[in-house]
C-alpha cells in the first residue's frame, strides 16, 4: 500500500525574489532577475550577465546562531539554509526541537562547494599555512555540506541524503523525497537544491561558448528560451525547497496543502543514440517523461502545463520535439509550456527546485506565468506547436496537472508530475 | 601583560564561539570552555588559531591540549609570550 504525497511548505531564494511572496509577485508579473555583472567584464568573460539573488548575508542570523554564522563562507549553503528553513516554517513547523524528528528526512542537492571560498583554502595550503584553516572548512567543502547544515539546524532524524545530477539535481531531489514517503520509509521529507555559480564555475561555462553573449547591454533580455534570437543560457544562482508529506500525516496535523506529487521518473540516456556528456539522448528523455506519466497513472492528454527545462540554447527546439513525441500532442493540442529561466536564467542544480516551487505556486493559485523575451519564437518550434501554447503574459486558468522536467550534463533526466490536491 | 589583561582580551577571542554572552562577561580561571561556555569542541581549534594571530605566538599541539579552562588558556598564552622574550610583565 503506497502513500499519497503532498507539498506542505515552500521556500525560495531566487534571482527575481527571495521568499515566496516576492517570488510569486515576480513570476506573475514577468520580472527579470538578470543583471549586468561588472566583475565579469573585468574578467574578460564573453557573457557578462547573471541571475544573482539580492541575498543579505546578515539576515542569516534569523536562521542560525551567531556561532554558526561566524565562519560560514559557503554561499550555496547560505542559499540552501534560507530556502529550506523558510519552507519548514511555511509548513507550520518550529525550528527548535530537543528530540530529532525521526519521521522526517532530507534530500537536498547541489553541484559543487563555493569555489571562491575554497580559493582561500588553496592559497593557505600552498603557503604552507594549513594549520590556520580552522575547523569550518571540511563541513563546507564536503558535498553534503548543505544537507548537514539544514538537517542539523532542524534536527531531522530520518534519511539525510545529498544528491547531485547536474541540472537535473533539483527535480531529482524532490522525486527521491517523494519516493521515500510513498514507500513508507519517512512521513516527511525536506527536499530541494542549491547552487552558487561562482566566477570559476561561470568561467568554465563561458569557455564552452554555451552562454548568452549578445545581450550584455540589455541584461533583462539576455535569457530568451525558445526565441529565434536565443544565443545561450544565462547562469543563475539560488535555492528552492519543498516540504513533502505523507497525506495522512499532513491531514492529521491540519497542514496547509499546496499540491500533490503524483509521480515521476529519473533516468539516463546512457550517452548513447546521440546522447553525450552534454547532449540528451532523445529516446531517454521520451522514456523519462512517459515513465513519469505511467507512475502517476495519468494519460498524455491530462497535462495542462509543462514547466520546461528550456535553457535558451539550441537544445530548446529538440526539447519541444521530445515533449511533443512523448505526449503525442502537436499544434493547438499541445499543453501550455513556460520556462522560468526567461526570468532567472539557468540555476543549474537549483533550477529544478526553484522551477518546482514555481510550478506548485501556479497550481495552488491557478495561473500560468509568462515566458518573457519571447516576442520572436523560433519558427522551428511554432511549426510543431501552436504559438498560443507559449504564453507571453500571465494567464489565469484552471491548472490541474503540471509536468516539470530537467535534463542535465551526463545525459541525466528527471520528470515530476504535480497535481492540484483533490 | 597581566593575567587580567589577557583575560579581558580572551573574552573577545571566545565571543564568536559562545552564545552564552552573560557568562562570558563573568568568566574566571575555573570557567570550562566546553562545559560552561558550551563551546563546540571542534571550535577549540579556531580559538587557538585566533589566539595565535592575536598575540603573534605559536601554540603547539601539547600546549593546545592544556587549554581546557580559562586559567589554563592564560597560562599557555603567558608562557608563549615569555618564550618570545617580550617584556609584558
Amino acid at each position: 500500500m503506497t502513500k499519497r504525497v503532498v507539498v506542505t511548505g515552500l521556500g525560495v531564494v531566487s534571482p527575481n525574489g527571495i521568499g515566496i511572496p516576492a517570488f510569486l509577485h515576480a513570476i506573475k508579473n514577468g520580472i527579470s532577475g538578470i543583471k549586468f555583472m561588472p566583475r565579469y567584464e573585468e574578467l574578460n568573460f564573453s557573457c557578462r550577465v547573471a541571475g544573482m539573488p539580492d541575498f543579505e548575508w546578515e539576515k542569516l542570523i534569523n536562521y542560525i546562531s551567531e556561532v554558526t554564522l561566524h565562519g560560514l563562507k559557503g554561499t550555496n549553503i547560505a542559499y540552501g539554509l534560507a530556502a529550506a528553513l523558510d519552507a519548514w516554517a511555511d509548513s507550520g513547523m518550529d525550528y527548535e526541537t530537543d528530540e530529532p524528528h525521526w519521521e522526517t528526512g532530507c534530500v537536498f542537492g547541489n553541484s559543487i562547494a563555493d569555489t571562491e571560498a575554497m580559493k582561500n583554502v588553496i592559497i593557505r595550503v600552498d603557503n604552507k599555512e594549513a594549520k590556520k584553516l580552522g575547523s569550518r572548512v571540511v563541513e563546507q567543502a564536503m558535498n553534503s555540506g548543505v544537507t548537514s547544515y539544514i538537517s542539523g539546524r532542524l534536527g531531522l532524524g530520518n534519511k539525510v541524503i545529498t544528491n547531485s545530477a547536474a541540472c537535473a539535481t533539483g527535480s531529482q531531489a524532490i522525486l527521491m523525497g517523494y519516493e521515500y514517503i510513498k514507500h513508507g520509509y519517512a512521513k516527511r521529507m525536506l527536499t530541494g537544491s542549491a547552487e552558487h555559480v561562482d566566477t570559476y564555475v561561470y568561467g568554465a561555462f563561458d569557455s564552452m561558448r554555451v552562454l548568452s553573449r549578445k545581450f550584455n547591454d540589455h541584461p533583462e533580455q539576455a535569457s530568451r528560451p525558445m526565441s529565434l534570437t536565443a544565443g545561450g543560457f544565462v547562469p543563475g544562482s539560488g535555492a528552492g525547497a519543498l516540504v513533502l508529506e505523507d497525506l495522512d500525516f499532513a491531514l492529521a496535523r491540519n497542514a496547509k496543502i499546496y499540491a500533490e506529487v503524483l509521480g515521476g521518473s529519473s533516468n539516463s540516456g546512457g550517452q548513447r543514440q546521440g546522447g553525450t556528456m552534454t547532449a540528451a539522448n532523445s529516446t531517454g528523455v521520451i522514456r523519462c517523461i512517459q515513465e513519469a506519466l505511467v507512475s502517476s497513472r495519468i494519460n498524455t492528454g491530462q497535462i495542462d502545463l509543462i514547466s520546461g527545462h528550456l535553457t535558451a540554447t539550441n537544445a530548446d527546439n529538440k526539447e519541444i520535439q521530445n515533449w511533443s513525441d512523448a505526449l503525442s500532442r502537436t499544434g493547438d493540442d499541445f499543453p501550455l509550456i513556460n520556462s522560468l529561466k526567461s526570468m532567472i536564467g539557468h540555476c543549474l542544480s537549483a533550477a529544478g527546485s526553484i522551477e518546482s516551487v514555481a510550478a506548485v505556486l501556479q497550481i495552488a493559485q491557478q495561473f500560468v506565468h509568462p515566458n518573457i523575451n519571447l516576442e520572436d519564437p523560433d519558427p522551428e518550434i511554432t511549426n510543431r506547436i501552436s504559438v498560443d501554447c507559449l504564453p507571453v503574459n500571465m494567464i489565469k486558468k484552471e491548472i490541474n496537472i503540471v509536468a516539470k522536467a530537467n535534463f542535465g550534463f551526463g545525459d541525466v533526466n528527471s520528470c515530476l508530475i504535480l497535481s492540484k490536491y483533490n | 601583560m597581566t593575567r587580567t589583561e589577557i583575560l579581558n582580551e580572551l573574552k573577545k577571542v571566545f565571543a564568536p564561539y559562545t552564545t552564552n554572552k552573560e557568562l562570558l562577561n563573568s568568566i574566571n580561571d575555573d570557567t570550562d570552555l566546553i562545559r560552561d561556555l558550551k563551546i563546540n569542541s571542534a571550535n577549540l581549534v579556531d580559538i587557538i588559531i585566533d589566539a595565535e594571530n592575536k598575540y603573534n605566538i605559536e601554540i603547539d599541539f601539547d600546549a593546545a591540549d592544556k587549554m581546557i579552562n580559562v586559567g589554563s588558556c592564560i597560562d599557555v598564552i603567558r608562557e608563549k609570550l615569555n618564550q618570545k622574550n617580550v617584556e609584558y610583565r
